[in-house]
């Protein structure tokens, strides 16, 4: 039911933000339609850097940490490391389709676009450990671990990178654009933005952890069945010894 | 924790000094990838100067690489059994084989800064600040080593898997490093922050692996 | 005094299969009992259970008062394992082998050279690369390992494999002794009858789980005469 109402209303924001943004707000002076973007690219880029690692990161810890090893934050874990993936590679997408007018380039070694890539591999390598076979505690210790190693990494190669640009070049192009471009209608819209994207977060990592759920189920059951099957082998012999 | 560091990082360097794994194959590598790069690059000395401090770092972290798969590779036993029933503490066991890899690697770079200097004809006005380089970038490569070998350590697909999982680790080491080989090369630039950078790096995964290694070698 | 041994409905699991599905053994301090099965009973896994080795997934289990389940990794300096994977380097000698074992396990250094007289390995032997040795010699060289270090838990892996009747003898002869001394002892084989005369209890595995015992040839009056007589016996 939750799940329903997050979806629905997660839709329904996205909706009016595309409305706003596309109808409503007026095209910017410098950038033209292409400001239209602003809508849409920060919330991604938040979700994907700080909410999405943010959750998998503490719900990391919060395997690690709890005596009890409970399920249920290995399950939003790997979820919310899935939906970051997506959200990290949607940034990348759509930073770089905003880049190539602004910048001139699809690429620019910008201080938070290479963070951001550098994030993405990581993330694919965590979800990598997770596909190598283990029994379950197994594989959510692993993934616990290799979240807590790469949680650490990724503010040094910000600072890192950030440091690497600025010693050289100028600030970002990416942060001198968009403050002062924001006023009236569009404030709200760029919220709205936020909202709508954030929601849509939580309904993908809802449905996610419903899946996980289900697969979880599923090999409780795979494993009565192994179980049982494991005393069959054992069956005849009991005779033999009681004999 | 230091006993136990001390036992096996001895053990391991026992080990590598009598097969010399490291030496003979690690090192001879490391250099060919300065030669393949040189390769790449062209016969124009100016490019190659401009790049050798970065291709340095990049033979340092490939040759990092392979000694962290070797430090693994030397555990008898399959999902390093051997090691966990030795009955060590977890963090000397980091300590010590990251020591050994830090030992190690401080050989190679010696010989693939004579490498440097010796094919791009570069030329290192402070030797201090190259020196300081080296140690905590080494500390920082040997440190996150260990805990992704360990990690990846017993897995049918780990050597594919580790190299996916280090080298965007120590982006930062590479990027940092490169700079301050630039400021020891040329002068007048600022260094302060890379070495802060590199030791921040080094300290942070050094302190990491040491809360962290015990529960890191039950998860294979 | 808390059992040496305590597995309850243990279910412990390698990949997704259930190695052990619910076995329950009890095994008091001093006690020698044999672990006979087929091939995949789960021999193996309930050795590498006690050893620490292999999480415990379901049931309880408890080793030398340890509770598995909660902390794995604390009886390991405690128990002896000698299997498949024996954690020697091939680059050391057989002495520098036993030193490091001896030392990581945080044992005695004065134990270490009558154990490698007491299994044989004596002259040069002892200086040679572990590598050069023979699969029986490296076999020697574990169980040495084993009686430097004096775990409280032996827990041995077919013990018998690759050896011929003289070191078979010894191996007996090792288990009888530690046993004397206060240590138990789990021994995996798939030929019981080489340890049935030195075992306690002799203990039937099959699908992961413990289906029955029967009692062994140690403490009773043939195998009161000792170790003598336990090799005339073999």
């Amino acid at each position: 039911m939750t799940v329903r109402i997050l979806g629905i209303s997660s839709l329904v924001t996205l909706a009016l933000t595309v409305w706003l943004g596309i109808w409503v707000t007026p095209p910017d002076r410098v950038q033209g339609d292409l400001v239209r973007l602003v809508y849409i690219h920060p919330p991604i880029a938040w979700v994907a850097l700080y909410l999405a690692t943010g959750i998998a990161t503490l719900a990391s810890l919060a395997w690690l940490w709890s005596r009890s090893r409970s399920p249920y934050w290995d399950r939003l874990a790997a979820s919310s490391i899935e939906v970051a993936v997506v959200f990290t590679a949607l940034t990348l997408v759509t930073g770089s389709i905003w880049g190539r007018p602004t910048w001139g380039v699809w690429w620019a070694w910008d201080a938070r676009l290479t963070t951001t890539a550098l994030l993405l591999v990581v993330l694919l390598g965590i979800l990598a450990i997770r596909r190598i076979p283990a029994d379950p505690e197994t594989r959510a210790r692993r993934s616990a671990l290799a979240v807590i190693i790469a949680a650490v990494d990724v503010p040094i190669i910000h600072f890192s990178v950030v440091w690497w640009k600025t010693l050289h070049q100028s600030a970002t192009v990416l942060n001198a654009n968009l403050q002062p471009t924001i006023h009236g209608s569009m404030a709200w819209t760029l919220l709205l933005g936020f909202v709508a994207v954030t929601l849509l977060f939580f309904w993908m990592l809802a449905m996610r952890m419903r899946i996980e759920r289900l697969t979880d189920a599923l090999e409780g059951a795979e494993l009565t069945d192994a179980l049982e099957e494991r005393w069959a082998e054992g069956a005849p012999e009991v005779e033999g010894v009681a004999r | 924790m230091w006993r136990d560091a001390l036992l096996v990082a001895g053990k391991d360097l026992r080990i590598e000094l009598r097969s010399r794994v490291v030496l003979n194959q690690v090192g001879p590598f490391g250099v060919l990838v300065l030669v393949l790069f040189a390769f790449a690059l062209g016969p124009a000395p100016a490019p190659m100067l401009q790049a050798a401090p970065g291709l340095f770092w990049v033979a340092v972290l490939f040759a990092g690489l392979l000694a962290v798969q070797r430090s693994f590779a030397l555990e008898s036993g399959d999902r390093g059994d051997g090691l966990r029933l030795a009955g060590l503490d977890p963090a000397g066991i980091f300590l010590g084989k990251a020591a050994a890899v830090v030992a190690e690697l401080a050989v190679l770079e010696v010989l693939l800064g004579a490498g440097v200097v010796l094919f791009y004809g570069a030329r290192l006005h402070s030797v201090g600040v190259v020196a300081a380089a080296c140690l905590a970038g080494t500390l920082g490569v040997a440190a996150t080593g260990i805990l992704y070998g360990a990690l990846s350590s017993g897995l049918r697909v780990r050597e594919t898997l580790l190299p996916f999982l280090l080298l965007p680790a120590v982006a930062p080491i590479l990027l940092a490093g490169t700079r301050a080989w630039q400021a020891a090369m040329s002068g007048g630039q600022p260094v302060w922050p890379w070495l802060v950078t590199l030791s921040v790096f080094a300290v942070v995964y050094l302190a990491l692996g040491v809360l962290i290694f015990g529960p890191l070698q039950e998860s294979t | 005094m808390a059992p040496a041994v305590l597995l309850r409905a243990a279910v412990a699991l390698t990949g997704r299969f259930p190695a052990l599905a619910g076995a329950d053994l009890v095994v008091a301090q001093g006690q020698v009992v044999v672990l006979e099965g087929a091939n995949g009973a789960g021999k193996t896994s309930l050795l590498r259970v006690c050893a620490g080795l292999l999480p415990v997934t379901g049931g309880e289990a408890q080793v030398l008062g340890c509770d598995l389940r909660a902390d794995r990794a604390g009886v390991r300096r405690r128990v002896g394992m000698l299997g498949h994977a024996a954690g020697l380097y091939d680059e050391l000698t057989v002495a520098e082998n036993v030193r490091f074992a001896v030392r990581a396990a945080g044992g005695d250094p004065a134990g270490i050279d009558p154990a490698l007289d007491r299994l044989g390995l004596v002259g040069r032997l002892r200086k040679t690369p572990l590598g050069r040795l023979s699969a029986g010699q490296r076999r020697r060289v574990t169980l040495a390992v084993l009686v430097a270090r004096r775990p409280e838990l032996w827990l041995l892996d077919e013990p018998h494999a690759s050896l011929d009747a003289r070191a078979r003898r010894l191996v007996n002869e090792l288990v009888g002794e530690a046993a004397t001394g206060g240590a138990t002892v789990l021994l995996a084989s798939h030929e019981p009858e080489e340890a049935l005369p030195l075992a306690d209890r002799v203990v039937t595995l099959a699908g992961g789980r413990v289906l029955g015992e029967v009692p062994g040839g140690r403490g009773r009056p043939a195998g009161r005469l000792g170790l003598a007589g336990d090799a005339h016996v073999a």
